[in-house]
């Protein structure tokens, strides 16, 4: 029933089929959005991976189908964001209807000013498409298809590996293992370790649609909808005219009947009118889980995306903080690899994304109380909200259609430095330690965007002009530093950008003289408002959990 | 932090109560639980301090001993 027609990739013998395989440095199992993003990142970073699939093709069915603005910023720096955007639908606007009337609207991105838009919606297998691609593009990434993991034995010194292929089991012994083989993860059942939370019992049609139609591009969410009484309805635009409409069924629907055409028909008919043309491109009956091990670090094995954590739907909080995890992770990796900084490290990828977690399943778990309350006393509550919210502006702020995914500010994370000069803004949206930088246009040899003018490595964003001694004292680190300067004459060494509008001044509350420390991830990890090569050195040792410095 | 005002502090104590049941006297059970609810919420914003409300809240729920499951429970 789906016009997409699925890529086979073709699966190759490799010789460490035929010999002993060195340890290799990165493992990652699984090729979904979160394994292929950090081995693209690792691979750009020089350490060879190799990503071992069970499969030889992209994502069934369309599932993760929301890109946040902080994930478009991630996938820049892998290479792919601009493909991605021009075959996804942009939006930046949700609108929220009870019964039949609007309740309110909201944009994501309230202020120009942005490379990428709030969101972007495409298919995953689209998403997952231009990912590979790039990844094969990338020297020193190897993705095997067909490759599946039968066992793995983490040690002091290594993980050992098997894999199980058409041409029977091979042995492939890894430094570092990144298990990113999604909700049901064999790697963390063979290592007898569980994921908990809570499993919901509502149940969820998606009707991925394929029609002609002049709705706008925007996400649309009814609650106790006329065509739809009594439960939620979800409807977003993909790519190729694809339309996903998401239906609550309640507890009580059997899915095995649910996802009969002849049932799902009549549903869409009573929402598009008996009028409407279109084909079912694609359907599923789920219900979902919010839950999470408590540990994304195992030793040598490490976890991420939806095998270290799992939300409900509702907020685009799944790929989106998975995308997030292998940011997170594969400079550390990387770090760790080339001798550049112990496992400590590794460490506060646990401590940070455990964190994110937490916080994503606080959102994920408040919006399904809101769209499924339980009891009648959360029910009255919830109708109450939403009938004030007609009227009266607070409760449109209570009203919890799904909080979309934003990055999280890792404010108490170990690698920070604390703000020493008090004057710096501290409330929502500053760029505290621990927020991801925002981006501003600027105008310099790197192009028109702040982040694209950032290095792989950590920058010193810097509002003054450095002397060249301090530039190169910097580069020369065992753990360099770049400096990018803004709004200043240029030093040999340092980057420059052309602040024309003033954004970056504003969003980075700067004066002359400020400067941001970023990781290579580009989370801020101190600021200060003189700079002091000292300093700057003393926060980059404590960003890569370099304890003995500090 | 501020405290919950629990000293008498209505102007006319006798007027608001015989409000607050007139309110609810045309209504049946489900439509007087939705009024009580939206009160709450009103008021509940009218007065903005988290710490209030949560005082609040333990304050209503004192000398009560849970009867029921709590639905999320089961799920």
């Amino acid at each position: 029933m789906t016009s997409y027609v699925q890529p086979r990739y073709a699966y190759r013998r490799s010789p460490d089929q035929d010999a002993a395989s060195p340890v290799k440095p990165v493992v990652v199992v699984g090729a979904g959005p979160v394994g292929l993003a950090l081995a693209i990142d690792l691979g750009q970073r020089g350490v060879p991976v190799v990503v071992l699939d069970d499969d030889d093709t992209v994502s069934v069915g369309s599932r993760a189908i929301c890109y946040a603005q902080r994930t478009l910023e991630i996938l820049d720096r892998l290479g792919c964001a601009e493909t991605i955007c021009a075959k996804g639908v942009r939006w930046n606007v949700g609108k929220v209807f009870h019964r039949d009337a609007l309740v309110f609207d909201f944009a994501l991105v309230q202020e120009p000013g942005h490379h990428r838009p709030g969101m972007v919606n495409l298919q995953q297998y689209h998403l997952e498409e231009a990912l590979v691609r790039r990844a094969l593009a990338v020297s020193g990434v190897e993705v095997r298809w067909k490759n599946r993991v039968t066992g793995v034995r983490v040690g002091r010194d290594r993980v050992d590996v098997t894999v199980d292929t058409p041409d029977g089991d091979y042995a492939l012994p890894c430094a570092w293992l990144v298990a990113c083989d999604g909700a049901r993860s064999p790697v963390r059942g063979m290592l007898g370790l569980e994921s908990e939370g809570q499993a919901f019992r509502d149940r969820f049609l998606i009707a991925d649609i394929r029609m002609q139609s002049s709705f706008p591009s925007e996400r649309w969410f009814w609650f106790d909808p006329p065509f739809h009484p009594g439960q939620s309805v979800l409807l977003h635009r993909q790519a190729d005219d694809v339309w996903r409409i998401d239906f609550q069924l309640g507890p009580d629907a059997d899915p095995d009947e649910e996802r009969k055409p002849e049932r799902i028909l009549p549903r869409l008919r009573a929402m598009l009118g008996p009028e409407a043309r279109f084909e079912i491109e694609w359907a599923s009956v789920y219900t979902f889980q919010c839950r999470r091990m408590s540990r994304f670090r195992h030793g040598r094995a490490l976890f991420a995306g939806d095998a270290a954590h799992l939300v409900s739907p509702f907020g685009a909080r799944g790929a989106n903080s998975g995308f997030q995890d292998a940011d997170n992770l594969a400079w550390k990796l990387a770090l760790v690899i080339g001798g550049d900084a112990t496992d400590a490290l590794l460490d506060s990828y646990d401590a940070e994304r455990t964190l994110a977690a937490d916080e994503n399943l606080a959102h994920s778990t408040r919006s399904t109380d809101f769209i499924t309350p339980k009891g009648r006393a959360s029910r009255t509550f919830r109708d109450a909200v939403l009938a004030l919210a007609k009227r009266h502006p607070f409760a449109r702020r209570l009203v919890n259609s799904g909080r979309l995914s934003t990055p999280t500010v890792l404010a108490s994370s170990a690698l920070n430095t604390d703000d020493r000069d008090a004057d710096f803004p501290c409330g929502a949206g500053a760029m505290v330690p621990g927020a991801p930088a925002v981006d501003a246009p600027v105008e310099g040899e790197a192009g028109p965007w702040l982040l694209g003018t950032l290095g792989p490595g950590f920058t010193l964003l810097a509002f003054e002009r450095l002397a060249e001694a301090d530039v190169d004292a910097l580069a020369r680190r065992t753990v360099p530093v770049r400096v990018v300067q803004v709004g200043v004459p240029s030093t040999r060494g340092a980057s420059s950008v052309a602040d024309t509008e003033g954004f970056v001044a504003a969003r980075y509350a700067a004066r002359p003289g400020t400067c941001y420390l970023l990781r290579p991830d580009q989370h801020v990890c101190a600021r200060w408002r003189a700079f002091d090569l000292g300093a700057v050195e003393r926060a980059v040792a404590r960003a890569v959990a370099r304890t003995e410095d500090r | 932090m501020t405290t919950l005002v629990t000293a008498p502090n209505l102007d006319r104590p006798d007027d608001f109560y015989e409000r607050l049941v007139a309110a609810h006297r045309d209504l049946d059970d489900a439509q007087s639980a939705t009024v009580n609810a939206k009160l709450i919420l009103l008021l509940a914003n009218h007065i903005g301090d988290a710490d209030v409300l949560d005082q609040a809240i333990a304050a209503a729920r004192e000398d009560l001993a849970p009867a029921g499951l709590h639905p999320r429970d089961d799920r």
